[in-house]
Formats: C-alpha cells, sequence, structure tokens
C-alpha cells in the first residue's frame, strides 16, 4: 500500500463580500496542486472567486468533549445581550 | 460503564433531536462501522461508475453530447472525491480505501457491471440510473452524519443535469428513425430492472436498514425508495413512448401507486459476488488505471519535495 499524500481543507469565498468557507478537503502533495485541484473539484460551476487550501494537519480543533468547559462561560453573561437592559418604550431607533 | 451510556446517550439526544454528528464527535463503534462501509462503497460506485460511460466518450454522436458525457464523467469523479473525503473524517485513510476497492475487498453498485453496448445505453444510464441514484441521495442530505450530508447536498446539485442530458438523448432517439427508437426501447429493457435492483434487497431481506433507520443514517426503507421511483418513472417512459419491460406494472388505484414485478434477486445476488457480465473487466480497468497513474503521482511527489527544498535553500541564503 502506498502513502499518501497530504490533506488540505479547502476553503472557499463564493464572492466578494462573503467570508470563505469550508466546502470539503482533498489530498494533494503539495499546496499549488491542492489549489490547482481544488478549483477542477471545487468550483466547477462558479462556486467561488476566490480558495484557499490549509494542510488538515495544521489545524488545531477543539474537542467537543470539552465543549461544555470550553462554552460554559458565555452562557451565563446574559447581559452581553441587548435585551438584558430595559428601555422604556417611549424610545425610538434603539 | 456509565462513561460509555452517558456518550451514547448524548450521542442518542443528537440523533433524536435531528442535529447533527460531527467528526470529532463520540459515536458507538458500530456508527462508525456502518458509515465507512457505506460512504465508502458509494465513493467506489462514483468511480467505478465513470467506466460505463465513459466507453462512449470517444464515440459520442455529437460535439455537444460529447461535451456533456465528459462533464458528467468529470462530476462523477468529483463526488467520488467529496465522498472519499467524508469517509477519511471517519478515521480511515484514502490508500486502505483504494486497496480496499482494488483488492475486490470492498462493493460497489452492481448496475456497473453491466456493459454500454449502444448510444441509448447513455441516455437510460443518466435517465434511469442517476435516477435512482437522486431518489437514494436526496434523502441522505439529511444524514445524521454532518460530513456526509454536506457532501450530498454537493453531489445532489450536480445529479439533476445528469438524469435530464440522458432524458434528453432518450427523447431524441425515440422521436427518431425506426432504428433509434428500438435502439431506445432496448436500452431501456436492459436497464430497467437494474435500476430497480440499485434499491437494494427487499426490506424483509435487508440486514444493515434497522440501525441505519433508527441512527437517522436512512431516513426510508429500500421498498419505499424504489417505489417512489416506479411512480416517477413510468410516466416517463409513457411520455416517450417507450414501454416497461414488466408485464405486471399496472397502477394500483388503492395505494395511489404502481403494482410491479417479482425484480430477479438471483440475478442481483450472482452480479454482487462477482458474476455478474462486466465484473472482471471493471476491476481489472480500475486497478490497470490506478498503476499506471503511478509515474504521475511520483514524479508530482519527486517535485513538490525538491520544490520545498529550494524553498528552504533560498530561506538559508
Ligand atoms: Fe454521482
Ligand atoms: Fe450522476
Amino acid at each position: 500500500m502506498e502513502t499518501n499524500w497530504p490533506l488540505y481543507e479547502v476553503f472557499i469565498r463564493s464572492k466578494n463580500g462573503l467570508s470563505h468557507k469550508h466546502v470539503g478537503s482533498l489530498h494533494a502533495a503539495d499546496a499549488e496542486m491542492a489549489l490547482e485541484n481544488a478549483r477542477d473539484v471545487y468550483t466547477r460551476r462558479n462556486e467561488g472567486v476566490s480558495i484557499w487550501v490549509v494542510k488538515a494537519v495544521d489545524i488545531k480543533a477543539s474537542d467537543p468533549a470539552d465543549g461544555d468547559f470550553l462554552f460554559e462561560p458565555a452562557s451565563d453573561k446574559i447581559y452581553r445581550h441587548p435585551t438584558f437592559y430595559e428601555v422604556p418604550d417611549a424610545v425610538k431607533h434603539m | 460503564m456509565t462513561q460509555v451510556s452517558s456518550l451514547e446517550d448524548r450521542f442518542l439526544q443528537i440523533i433524536d433531536a435531528d442535529e447533527k454528528i460531527e467528526p470529532k464527535d463520540w459515536m458507538p463503534e458500530e456508527y462508525r462501522k456502518t458509515l465507512i462501509r457505506q460512504i465508502s462503497q458509494h465513493a467506489h460506485s462514483e468511480i467505478v461508475g465513470m467506466l460505463p460511460e465513459g466507453n462512449w466518450i470517444t464515440r459520442a454522436p455529437s460535439l455537444k453530447r460529447k461535451l456533456a458525457l465528459l462533464a458528467k464523467v468529470q462530476d462523477e469523479a468529483g463526488h467520488g472525491l467529496y465522498l472519499y473525503s467524508a469517509c477519511e473524517t471517519l478515521g480511515i485513510d484514502r490508500s486502505t480505501l483504494l486497496d480496499q476497492l482494488h483488492t475486490g475487498k470492498a462493493k460497489y453498485s452492481s448496475i456497473f457491471n453491466y456493459p454500454t453496448i449502444t448510444w441509448a445505453d447513455m441516455g437510460a444510464i443518466g435517465w434511469l440510473v442517476d435516477g435512482a441514484a437522486i431518489m437514494n441521495q436526496v434523502p441522505l442530505c439529511r444524514c445524521s452524519y454532518g460530513p456526509y450530508a454536506r457532501a450530498m447536498v454537493r453531489v445532489c446539485k450536480e445529479e439533476s443535469f445528469h438524469q435530464r442530458q440522458g432524458y434528453e438523448i432518450m427523447t431524441v432517439l425515440c422521436k427518431g428513425s425506426e432504428e433509434q427508437k428500438v435502439m431506445a426501447q432496448d436500452a431501456l429493457n436492459r436497464w430497467w430492472w437494474p435500476s430497480l435492483m440499485m434499491f437494494g434487497p427487499n426490506d424483509a431481506d435487508s440486514t444493515h436498514s434497522e440501525l441505519s433507520m433508527r441512527w437517522k443514517i436512512k431516513r426510508f426503507s429500500n421498498d419505499e425508495l424504489r417505489q417512489r421511483f416506479v411512480d416517477m418513472t413510468v410516466p416517463q417512459a409513457e411520455l416517450l413512448g417507450l414501454t416497461i419491460p414488466d408485464k405486471d406494472l399496472k397502477y394500483n388505484e388503492a395505494k395511489k401507486g404502481y403494482d410491479f414485478g417479482t425484480i430477479n434477486w438471483d440475478e442481483f445476488w450472482e452480479v454482487v459476488k462477482g458474476n455478474g457480465p462486466c465484473n472482471e473487466e471493471r476491476l481489472r480497468a480500475r486497478v490497470e488505471a490506478h498503476d499506471k497513474g503511478q509515474w504521475v503521482r511520483d514524479a508530482a511527489a519527486a517535485y513538490a519535495r525538491k520544490q520545498k527544498e529550494k524553498s528552504s535553500l533560498s530561506k538559508t541564503a
């Protein structure tokens, strides 16, 4: 069995004004080839105006098992939301 | 033990809430195994599925048909890639998957073990085979495993052109000469039953179905999808002026759908076991294509290595 080429994650900006969005992945010998192949595979129908490829091993991902621990600090801070504050009904445009 | 069962409870909660399982989430080993089997079979089918149609690219009757067929076959290669990538998120690597295909250990859809002997087969395949594939694939866009569901959304967007170009080929043939009509009917005769087999064994004989439904990998049973396909396709055949090769086919007012004849399951299992008309040829062609591409992969790897050396040299200089 042969060894695999490195895995690249592919991100596409569908049009200017929007963020790049993850669309999938592919194996390639190098970043240049990853970019060319991403063009051929993920933008055959004008899906994009810009492509990023990133080696999958270079992405550090959070562990879903740590989800509670990571994101819990945000959940009890209701004062970060506008609805936390009471403003008289008469006030407009706020 | 309590640890596993609470993880499993959490997993089932996600499934029941119709949310998605993502690659790094905890999942039962059996869920992972089922998905690897299903997604890899699906990927292999896309790749092997290029061969029967590839047979006609150089002999397409016009430039327009040739361009369409090339684009379709290229799409199928893309589908294979989306699916291999989705499968790899489950912790199996690409070379292992390809090895399983090339050694005959992994299965692919039996439909691709039938020969494509006339141009009308390109019409029948797009219309019926891609049509049946769409019927199977649309519910998979809601599959509980995120990467598979997302890959299927892309695939489904691309499939509808495949079916339409196939049906258009049939339309043109059916409006053509007597010879062309005969050719179209002959293609329907040969592809009809294998297309119905694409939905898999009857529900009563289907081994993996129950858990797959519980885990929302599958949303509908084989027989439900097959029935829908028949109900959708019969009127399309009528519009072409073609006859479905089934003497038991009859509209059933009570169930608002068609009753149809019994599928020849002996034939199905023979083809699955490797004894179809083209099993050997398909596998041989696939292995040969892979082996003949070895020098290209070697060259690309050597080039990448050299480029890397060059850039590290220029950095230190
Ligand atoms: Fe496909
Ligand atoms: Fe297709």
